[in-house]
């Protein structure tokens, strides 16, 4: 396969309706492009909702944030960053012709983003036990300790944003559970889509590593990698929007 | 009958048995096969919206709900609204003609992504099926636009299902835009500079860029609604502290553009039909084609003008109500090049001019009232009558679905080589005029009186309003059959077109008719401009003037 690639006229990538490889790159790149800005756009809409909701409610948006796991979401950041560089990394393999490179870089992408999903399930199971009663997912299956202050961030009926400490001055603020929920609620929605396409990406990545592994690819033929690989970065970069806007600010 | 003096195209079989035949059609990468599928599904849809007008109508008759109660009047006039909108106007021009015509005329052997757009027609499928199974059981009683927090809170009738549906089909949407945008640039024969593309081909592009940029804002925004509506929490609840306004917002920033996702292409029709039927060059050539891409931007400027009455800050009020009048400007700029096309055009009242002469008086009257509208003190008189559903009726039905027929005619020649009866397409072209004024131009009348949209009863004194109306909505959907029946027939005994029946110009009409699986033997050089007619046309068609051509 790999070596009809070489004949000009005769390349098997090349599908009937174009004129040349080149062509064919470009437009595949041009849809690309124009697909993430869609993906931009569908996102745009849950920035929207939070940037309103944060208008409107910011002190209790404020401390409801302080209840995320933020050093579990700053390792997932971390990872993600790393999965972006290993990606760039198998397209510039590919682009050398580097097979078996490719096929290692791109194994190890899809392993950082299961890693990604795993810390992420972690997280939410832990809000799920929460409501449960339990202090985390483990004593939630075993058995074992209770939370000590009844807490519910799923929402819901059951919705309990605990007041702690700072008694006094949550207590003042109008509507702390309604509007601690609806943060809640954009969080799921927001990080359960950037899941949902991580997911996506995931068996994107696969398919290519699958492809590579079979020899699909030469350094004349690789847009496939370099579009899968567009497409995971803007994964990458909706996390690095949703972070900071959830768990940091 | 004389199928011998068709050529072997895209229509042709090499099946054997009938799976074989029905495989080749549904699995087909074809962008020609893929507009065919797409004509005969949206064409379905357009019936199944009008049967429920057509309901909707004749409950009008009286003043009394007598045919239907209120809350089945509710779904009624919902399912003409989502299946028209959505499953018709939406898809109708770009997905049929615009799929047909694209690579055609640009000179390319397909669409950049053929089994992407294969796609795009089943994700269309889906959410029909989606939408009718909704239908079926039941309906949907929220009006197409889903207003929360009732679509959200209090409606108990297949919202999501409905919603779904919609969801679905705007990938479908997206898919076909992001389609055409990467075939326009990236596929266009050599010498096919941008400023010799025809100006369907710019329309369209224009569509492309709204279809991709607003439609997946519409996804989240239904989709927002769902999570809602299963999980019973509030995004859009004022009483869990949502915002109903934010879904608002949210739904116009689509659906106001998807406005120009229907009418854009229209006019790039229009476009192609004035210029074909005058044997001119098209006046003011690059005044069209950036006046459909400044309708596409400013089209994302004014949604706000669709929420005058909803506690919109009046200051946002005014600047939307600007920005409302800035888009008459490329409207207008449009409409008076081609009424400068006309002059001294060599003009032939074909069947397709009827249509387009046809959508430039009733964009006209649509536009018009359009600008009445966006005038705030207006529109607070005004909001929520019958005035608002006669403007977009006209702008939809006398603009979208004129162009679209008009359309269907010009190039019909060119997607089955037959030509149809002249004479009954004339008489049909003019029965929709004056059967969709008589509906429509009643309804200004009694909205400015204060008919209310959306009620099945009614004061005594609008009765006569409505019985105008819907005594012209039987005449126009006599003026919809007719074509149906006169089309289907045409197929076997319509008379054998060839290549170029209208003499017009355009790539689409070099090739065979119907064009060969591959469009081109070899790929064609662009030399000229669009629409090269000679300058002496006028004279030269009056010296070869001759009984029964088709000029």
């Amino acid at each position: 396969m790999a070596t009809t690639s070489h004949e000009h006229g005769h390349n098997p990538a090349l599908q009937h309706h174009f004129d040349t490889p080149e062509q064919q790159r470009e437009a595949a790149t041009l849809g690309m492009w124009a697909f993430l800005t869609t993906e931009i756009m569908l996102f745009g809409g849950i920035f929207m909702a939070y940037a309103v909701y944060r208008w409107a409610y910011h002190e209790v948006w404020a401390l409801a944030a302080t209840h995320l796991n933020t050093p579990l979401a700053a390792i997932n950041t971390v990872v993600l960053l790393v999965s972006s560089l290993t990606v760039a990394l198998g397209v510039h393999a590919a682009a050398s012709g580097k097979q078996r490179q490719v096929v290692l870089l791109l194994l190890v992408t899809i392993l950082l983003g299961a890693a990604f999903l795993g810390i992420k399930v972690t997280e939410y199971s832990e809000k799920f036990a929460h409501c449960a009663g339990y202090a985390n997912p483990i004593t939630w299956i075993s058995g074992g300790a209770t939370l000590e202050e009844a807490e519910c961030l799923v929402p819901g009926q059951q919705f309990h944003f605990p007041v702690g400490h700072g008694a006094e001055e949550a207590s003042s603020l109008p509507n702390i559970q309604r509007n601690a929920q609806l943060f809640y609620l954009l969080y799921f929605c927001a990080t359960g889509l950037h899941a949902i396409h991580m997911i996506v990406g995931i068996s994107i990545m696969a398919v290519l590593a699958w492809m590579a592994a079979r020899g699909r690819f030469s350094s004349e033929y690789y847009t496939p990698v370099e579009i899968g690989g567009l497409y995971w970065h803007l994964i990458d970069i909706i996390w690095v929007f949703l972070f900071p806007l959830f768990y940091l600010v | 009958m004389s199928t011998s003096a068709i050529p072997q195209n895209y229509t042709s079989t090499r099946a054997d048995s009938a799976t074989e035949w029905i495989k080749s059609w549904l699995l087909t990468v074809d962008h020609k096969r893929i507009a065919i599928l797409y004509l005969l599904s949206i064409n379905f849809f357009f019936l199944l919206g009008g049967l429920a007008a057509s309901l909707v109508r004749v409950e009008l008759v009286t003043p009394q709900g007598d045919l239907m109660t209120a809350d089945m009047y509710n779904r009624m006039f919902t399912l003409h609204g989502v299946i028209m909108v959505f499953f018709f106007l939406i898809p109708a021009i770009p997905a049929v003609m615009g799929n047909f015509l694209v690579p055609l005329m640009i000179g390319a052997r397909d669409l950049a992504f053929p089994r992407l757009n294969l796609l795009s027609w089943y994700l269309y499928m889906g959410g029909g099926v989606f939408a009718l199974v909704a239908a079926i059981t039941g309906g949907v009683d929220t009006g197409w636009t889903f207003y929360t927090p009732f679509s959200s809170s209090y409606s108990n009738s297949n919202v999501i299902l409905t919603m779904s549906g919609a969801f679905i089909m705007g990938f479908s949407s997206i898919l076909t835009g992001l389609n055409f945008i990467v075939t326009i640039h990236k596929m266009r024969a050599p010498g096919m500079t941008w400023f010799r593309l025809p100006l369907f081909i710019w329309a369209n592009y224009a569509t492309s860029l709204i279809q991709i940029l607003a439609t997946p804002v519409l996804g989240i925004a239904l989709l927002l609604v769902m999570v809602e509506r299963v999980w019973r929490v509030g995004i859009f609840d004022p009483a869990l502290g949502g915002d109903p306004l934010l879904f608002q917002h949210l739904f116009w920033f689509y659906s106001h553009p998807a406005v120009y996702i229907m009418i854009l292409p229209a006019m790039g029709v229009i476009s192609e039909l004035i210029s074909a039927f005058s044997r001119k060059r098209i006046f003011g050539y690059e005044f069209i084609a950036f006046s459909s891409i400044a309708i596409a931007v400013l089209g994302f400027l004014v949604w706000g003008h669709h929420m005058f009455v909803s506690s919109q800050s009046v200051y946002s009020g005014l600047v939307f109500s600007f920005i409302t009048m800035l888009v008459a400007i490329p409207s207008a700029i449009k409409v008076f090049n081609w009424t400068a096309t006309l002059y001294k055009g060599s003009i032939s009242y074909r069947t397709p001019m009827l249509y387009a002469l046809g959508f430039i008086g009733l964009f006209i009257i649509g536009g018009l009232t359009g600008i009445f509208l966006g005038v705030v003190a207006v529109d607070i008189h005004v909001t929520d009558t019958y005035f608002v559903v006669a403007h977009f009726h006209y702008v939809m039905v006398g603009g979208t679905i004129m162009a679209y027929l008009g359309g269907i005619h010009y190039w019909w020649p060119k997607m089955t080589g037959r030509m149809y009866n002249e004479a009954w397409g004339a008489i049909s072209a003019l029965v929709v005029f004056v059967g969709f004024n008589m509906t429509f131009f009643p309804q200004f009348v009694m909205g400015y009186l204060g008919m209310p949209r959306r009620y099945h009863v009614y004061p005594e004194e609008f009765q006569i309003y409505h019985v105008l109306s819907t005594a012209g909505a039987s005449i126009l959907g006599l003026g919809f059959i007719i074509p149906i029946i006169y089309l289907t027939l045409s197929l076997f005994v319509g008379k054998v077109a060839g290549p170029n029946p209208w003499a017009a110009t355009g790539l689409e009409w070099s090739i065979a008719s119907p064009p060969p699986t591959h469009n081109f033997d070899q790929t064609p050089v662009v030399t000229e401009e669009a629409y090269a007619y000679p300058e002496d046309a006028a004279a030269q068609d009056s010296d070869s003037w001759q009984a029964g051509s088709h000029l």
